[in-house]
């Protein structure tokens, strides 16, 4: 809790340093009151025996997403007034805006199986608005089945979190893509934003890293071993399969998409030296953009002007992240000491999260945290503070997550925070897992 | 040469040529006529030579017999009364002659043991370039988060020089490798540099590029495993691997 409160202090102080106009958009809501949400366990509709089996699905989906949502203050539901609320009829408003649920806002609706369809009616109120409670209504149709339940869960959670989250868009459905050595090799796999639903994308069986989900979510851009050494390969996410992309000699790695999704900036040393290029998405118009000895690794660009590119460069012994134009022109250094890589540029383009070991050397603790940089100001403040080595930091579509990597269980596994480094938990188990990369929608 | 010396050879020539041409024209007496029967019992006798072969190797029969009118060998079939042949049998086999004659018949018999071919004899125990390569060549050692050689690698680098240049049919891969601290894509290409800086080495000592491929493998294939200061600088290097 000490430590929550410095960290709160920190961020405070950053945001002033920063005039954030709209903190909800800068990626962390600390300073904001978060709304009080309650969520009725939803109702069957119909008499279907699958219902119990889709309801459970529906209700954990539910509540997990707004939960993770970071933007709630859920009410627990053992405060839930007793009764059920299957329909606007059965909501008693005092009982929900009175405490113990003391809840601003209530979730509820219902979900029958007919036939083959399964049907949600959904609705969120304002339960201290007596006259005019309902925020929204909601209803969606699809396929029973539990994939189906967990997607209309998804979409309705998404629906709650646009409504009473400023207008941004929930990850409810969003993707991260990972590379996982759970089938033996290093592989690309993928998975939902909540952990659930892992699978292998790729069998090279070779070594791969670094998958970059394309903006519209189409390609996965990732490097692999090949037989001519390290290349970038395209996967396709809407033809299950890989696709073609050029060879250009060297070791090629670490690729990143610009926001528009028409150009790519990765790493070749085809030079003889790791430099920084940018090609169209079709891998052609080579465009060299760094010039200076030593590896230069790891860009990300400015997600929000797509007109600069962050990265890793050892050029002056130890790597320190940089940021330069797209073209090369206008290099900064924005790291001033220590081990720092891996650099993921913030949706609204304010930010960057990198990965740090501060106080490099011998002697030293050693401890390799997640930091968040204010672009404008160099104004950084620290996320991690648990231990082990922690790595690859991604931005969640919405801003308000990253997504990592962390040894401090054991096991290298891939973890979530809130971007206030609050709210840390893992996704992944067994095996060794890496290299997330969020979606971008 | 004087002229009596010329003379006496030509004497001795011209006896020579005599001598010659009148063996030439020597007729051989035919024997006297064989005294008249009582008939003797026929004798016979049969020998090989080498008694044993190898496998696809020939042996050599002789036979003499005596007072015989009719000799056949097994699986040869009649043949004169005494002589010899060549014989290459596959398989040990047991000659078996049998001569006939107007007081009687006599058999004789022949052992030829043939050898089963020998194993292919071992390989002599000389050094294969592989095994002189894994033996000569040394890998290249480096320093943390650096892709220079460092002073203490240049006998190392001199010995891989000189074998390569003594063995210049020789290929190699040199393999970029990094410890485990730092991120996985910076290892990549520390790795690479790694490789690419000993690989300008051994160009700049003469050896030329088509013979050099490189690789990074950054931290993913360590030597050594343990989080140590030991173990990291074991997998901290150039390493040299041999392509056919």
């Amino acid at each position: 809790m000490k430590r929550f409160i410095w960290h709160f202090i920190a961020l405070i102080s950053l945001l002033s340093y920063a005039a954030a106009q709209d903190w909800i958009k800068t990626g962390t809501n600390l300073g904001q009151q978060k709304v009080r949400l309650a969520a009725a366990d939803f109702q069957a509709s119909t008499q279907d025996a699958k219902n119990a089996d889709l309801l459970k699905v529906f209700n954990d989906t539910l509540w997990s997403d707004l939960d993770n949502a970071g933007i709630f203050d859920m009410v627990s539901k053992s405060f839930n007034p007793s009764g059920t609320v299957g329909s606007p009829s059965d909501v008693k408003f005092d009982q929900w805006a009175s405490p113990p649920p003391n809840a601003a806002m209530l979730a509820f609706g219902n979900l029958g199986v007919s036939g083959t369809n399964v049907t949600m009616q959904g609705w969120l109120y304002d339960v201290k608005n007596t006259s005019s409670p309902q925020v929204l209504g909601k209803q969606y149709t699809d396929q029973a089945s539990p994939e189906a339940a967990r997607t209309i869960a998804h979409k309705f959670a998404n629906e709650i979190i646009f409504r009473l989250g400023g207008g941004i868009a929930g990850i409810a459905e969003s993707k991260i893509y990972y590379v996982s050595t759970r089938s033996g090799n290093k592989e690309i796999w993928a998975m939902d934003y909540d952990g659930a639903n892992q699978h292998a994308l790729t069998r090279l069986g070779s070594i791969s890293l670094s998958p970059h989900p394309s903006p519209d979510g189409s390609r996965i851009a990732f490097s692999s071993m090949t037989k001519n050494g390290w290349e970038i390969l395209m996967y396709s996410t809407d033809l299950n399969r890989m696709v073609a992309f050029p060879r250009y000699g060297g070791t090629n790695q670490s690729p990143a998409w610009s926001p528009d999704g028409t150009k790519i900036a990765f790493t070749s040393s085809r030079s003889g030296d790791p430099e920084i290029y940018v090609v169209d998405a079709s891998g052609s118009n080579l465009t060299r953009v760094t010039s200076y000895k030593g590896p230069d690794v790891s860009p990300t660009w400015n997600r929000k002007t797509g007109s600069q590119i962050a990265w890793v460069s050892g050029r002056t012994g130890l790597p320190q992240i940089y940021i330069a134009d797209a073209d090369g022109t206008n290099v900064q250094r924005v790291t001033d000491q220590g081990y720092a890589v891996s650099p993921s540029w913030s949706p609204n383009g304010q930010f960057l999260t990198f990965s740090w070991i501060r106080h490099y050397g011998p002697g030293e603790p050693g401890a390799q945290d997640l930091y968040l940089m204010d672009v404008a100001s160099k104004q950084f403040v620290q996320l991690t503070h648990d231990g082990g080595r922690n790595d690859f930091p991604s931005w969640s579509p919405d801003g308000r997550h990253i997504v990592f990597q962390s040894n401090r269980s054991g096991g290298l596994q891939i973890w979530t925070m809130l971007a206030d480094g609050t709210a840390q938990k893992p996704l992944t188990s067994g095996a060794n897992n890496s290299q997330p990369n969020w979606s971008w929608k | 040469m004087n002229q009596q010396t010329l003379k006496r050879s030509a004497f001795i020539l011209a006896l020579g040529a005599v001598m010659m041409l009148s063996a030439c024209k020597k007729k051989v007496a035919p024997p006297p006529p064989p005294p008249p029967p009582p008939p003797p019992a026929p004798t016979a006798s049969l020998t090989a030579s080498p008694n044993t072969v190898d496998k696809g190797q020939s042996t050599t029969l002789t036979w003499q017999t005596t007072n015989a009118t009719d000799v056949s060998i097994d699986g040869i079939g009649a043949v004169q009364p005494s002589g010899s042949q060549q014989v290459t049998p596959s398989d040990s086999t047991t000659y078996h002659l049998v001569a006939k004659g107007a007081g009687g018949t006599q058999e004789a018999t022949a052992r030829v043991t043939v050898n089963a071919p020998p194993p292919p004899p071992p390989p002599p125990p000389s050094v294969s370039e592989e095994q002189l390569f894994s033996q000569q060549v040394k890998d290249i050692y480096f320093n943390y988060d650096a892709s220079d050689i460092r002073a203490d690698q240049q006998t190392a680098l001199q010995g891989d020089i000189d074998f390569l240049k003594q063995h210049a049919g020789v290929r190699i891969t040199i393999e970029g490798h990094c410890d485990e601290r730092g991120s996985t894509d910076y290892n990549i290409a520390l790795g690479d540099s790694r490789a690419n800086a000993v690989k300008t080495a051994l160009t700049q000592a003469g050896i030329t590029a088509d013979r050099i491929q490189t690789l990074s493998l950054g931290k993913e294939k360590p030597f050594c495993t343990e989080s140590n200061e030991q173990c990291w600088q074991q997998n901290r290097r150039g390493h040299f691997i041999y392509q056919k």
